[in-house]
């Protein structure tokens, strides 16, 4: 669930505002946009993939923590770790090319694996 | 303020998920002018968004990937399948991401470098897809349920619905007149919290009912996937690499996992069985589920972790409307694609999974597309002249009108926990008996009739908190309304088969059913229909010669 916009970050684009699926922020004028329902966060991330200053905290939690220490947060780096986990840009997609979940997927026994093996295009795999 | 939004399109898309994307995508490079409404944001709404999908498909002139592609599908869905169909489909996916090549999409590489076309990541995919539907002038409504569909004396003829406030838009209603109409608003997991599944409510169950559709395959929809206790993530593909034990330490073998949760019992897991090869491929391709472990700071390789199930019901499960070849739904002017389409005839009764699921989108996306541009074509200029009117409005939002605010004594957080009291517990809709059927349907019976009783939820007296207590018992409605249709389709078939079990008939295997295969249709609202009819296709070997191939390439 939602945790938390680190004020001091935020630029006040409300670009979280909109790409919200189910519309947890709102926006406040001339403001950090607020946390209105966060009832309905569905721990998604993609908020924090949509901010293009890494300003947003989802924890992995489903149920709201009960003592959140945003400071420790903040100093231990988990803002914006799924974008680059994902190797996107700030707001932006990129990084697609460091997927590795082929692996998985060839790792499969029988014909579906061996079908997987012969997806990949363009080299000594295929 | 409340805004009015009325719009005319040759097609009208409610749905901006995957299939919702395609099928706008597809209607519009055919000359029709499209418009796609969405409950989210088109780019981070449905189930696909959060995830990084697997999609299934079939390399042109290599006959092993094929067999092996469409032999996966036979060996979990056979006899049911058709895997002359699971070609088409996976074909026609194949063309798809051709397209997406073409547009510029970034795939993921090999370690030599290769192109893999087998995972769409979510959020760089559908954003993708946005960035295309604007490019083509396909008009998006984002943060617009719809409430009901249109109809003329000749079929459906749009829909309308309400607008969420957000940034500078202000609350509304719309109201899109459109010659033909695609349903692509996905699943329905009832509310059961996993990721993604916020906004699958069976919306587009209940509005196609109401226009009289018929769905087919319902009783496939106990699928339930396995996620950290405190998390929300389902992702099945790790647990391939898991050991399972209790409380004590001790192994769980698989096959026990499910009764021993379902008696309440606590079970961990850890992924212990990934080499560090295959766990750097999870690692590197599905950091959405590390996330959890990440930021717990805890290593699932290594460490056991609680795990719960969470109940997807169509989201990953597989009956929804009956459709054509061509995705037209039994009602004429209404078209279906994606995870709100019965999906039996490419997975049979088995779980449609993320690739499976995934390729369906693609592929029902772009053949409703171009069947609902098709109809538009014909229906022309009359469209325009049809007398329209609103398909029967069952939903608590028109009957409050009838109902005094003193009558309405049943409050929406009761109702809705009777709902999911039904629909979500493992002993009831897991292991299923024809007992524990008959009662769940009871109970939704006489909810659904009560339900001009059920007061809306509170909410800021805005024009926005007017609009969201409107969605929110839509939602309920069109949610108790699935749970009916399943649970009537469920007590039909009376045997055992894969995502059906029923205690008091025995598991028969995959491969040798104790009847031959047939269909549960159901249709209706206050009253449900429901009938058997035989396997609606001869299932065909799937072509393995190239020759084959070409001639498909070429159809």
């Amino acid at each position: 669930m939602i945790e938390f916009i680190h004020t001091e970050a935020c630029i006040e684009c409300d670009k979280c505002v909109a790409a919200c699926p189910d519309l947890v922020f709102d926006a406040v004028p001339e403001g950090v946009p607020m946390l209105a329902r966060r009832e309905d966060c569905q721990t998604c991330y993609l908020c924090e993939l949509y901010c293009p200053v890494d300003a947003i905290y989802v924890s992995p939690r489903l149920a709201p923590e009960q003592a959140l220490d945003q400071q420790a947060i903040i100093n231990a780096g988990l803002l914006g770790s799924y974008r680059r986990a994902l190797g996107w840009a700030p707001g932006k997609p990129a990084g697609a090319a460091g997927d590795l979940s082929y692996r998985m997927h060839e790792d499969f026994p029988g014909g579906l694996g061996e079908a997987w093996k012969r997806s990949s295009r363009g080299n000594a795999k295929a | 303020m409340t805004m009015t939004t009325e719009l005319s399109c040759d097609v009208l898309v409610i749905g901006g998920g995957p299939a919702g994307c395609w099928a706008a995508l597809t209607a519009r490079e055919a000359g029709a002018s499209v418009v796609l409404v969405d409950k989210g944001y088109v780019g981070t709404s449905g189930a696909t968004a959060p995830t990084n999908s697997t999609v299934h498909y079939i390399v042109p002139d290599d006959a092993t990937q094929r067999l092996g592609m469409v032999g996966s599908r036979v060996k979990e869905g056979q006899p049911f399948i058709d895997p002359s169909w699971v070609e088409r489909v996976y074909d026609q996916t194949c063309a798809n991401l051709d397209r997406l090549t073409e547009w510029g999409y970034e795939w993921p590489r090999n370690e030599l470098g290769g192109e893999f076309r087998g995972n769409l990541r979510g959020p760089d995919y559908l954003q993708f897809l946005r960035r295309r539907l604007r490019k083509t002038g396909v008009k998006i409504l984002d943060h617009s349920p719809a409430l009901s569909l249109l109809q003329a004396n000749d079929g459906v003829a749009g829909a309308r619905g309400v607008s969420r406030a957000y940034g500078r838009h202000a609350a509304g209603t719309w109201d899109v007149r459109a010659n033909a109409v695609v349903m692509a608003t996905g699943g329905c997991a009832f509310r059961s919290g996993a990721t993604g599944t916020f906004n699958l409510t069976g919306d587009g169950y209940l509005m196609a009912a109401q226009a009289g559709a018929t769905f087919s395959g319902l009783e496939f929809t106990s699928n339930y996937a396995i996620a950290p206790a405190t998390g929300a993530l389902t992702k099945g593909i790790i647990y391939r690499s898991a050991s399972f034990s209790d409380a004590q330490g001790q192994a769980v073998p698989r096959p026990q996992l499910f009764r021993k949760l379902a008696d309440g019992e606590r079970v961990f897991a850890v992924l212990d069985k990934a080499g560090d090869y295959l766990a750097e491929g999870y690692r590197q391709g599905q950091p959405n589920i590390f996330l959890y472990f990440n930021r717990m700071g805890s290593d699932p390789f290594r460490v056991p972790y609680e795990i719960r199930l969470f109940y997807e019901g169509t989201v990953r499960g597989t009956g929804g409307l009956l459709t054509s070849e061509q995705c037209e739904t039994s009602v004429p002017g209404l078209f279906a694609a994606g995870d709100v389409v019965s999906k039996e005839r490419l997975v049979g009764p088995a779980a449609s999974g993320g690739g499976p699921a995934s390729s369906w989108t693609n592929a029902s996306g772009t053949w409703a597309g171009a069947a609902a541009a098709r109809r538009a074509r014909e229906v022309g200029a009359r469209g325009a002249e049809r007398v329209v009117h609103d398909v029967t409005d069952i939903s608590g939002a028109s009957t409050s009108k009838d109902t005094a605010a003193a009558e309405k004594d049943i409050p929406y957080r009761e109702a809705f926990e009777r709902v999911q009291a039904q629909v979500v517990p493992l002993d009831r809709n897991y292991f299923r008996t024809g007992e524990g059927l008959r009662a769940g349907l009871a109970e939704l019976d006489a909810l659904w009739a009560t339900r001009h009783r059920i007061a809306p939820e509170a909410h800021a007296d805005t024009p926005d908190g007017q609009v969201r207590a409107q969605v929110r018992l839509h939602e309920l409605n069109a949610m108790i309304a699935s749970a009916r249709l399943f649970f009537t389709s469920a007590l039909a078939r009376e045997e055992s088969c894969v995502l059906h079990r029923r205690e008091d008939f025995p598991q028969s295997p995959a491969s040798a059913p104790a009847l031959p295969p047939y269909h549960i249709h159901v249709s209706g609202l206050d009253t449900l229909r429901q009938w058997r009819v035989p396997l609606a296709w001869t299932p065909a070997a799937p072509r393995t010669q190239p020759a084959a191939i070409a001639e498909v390439a070429t159809a």
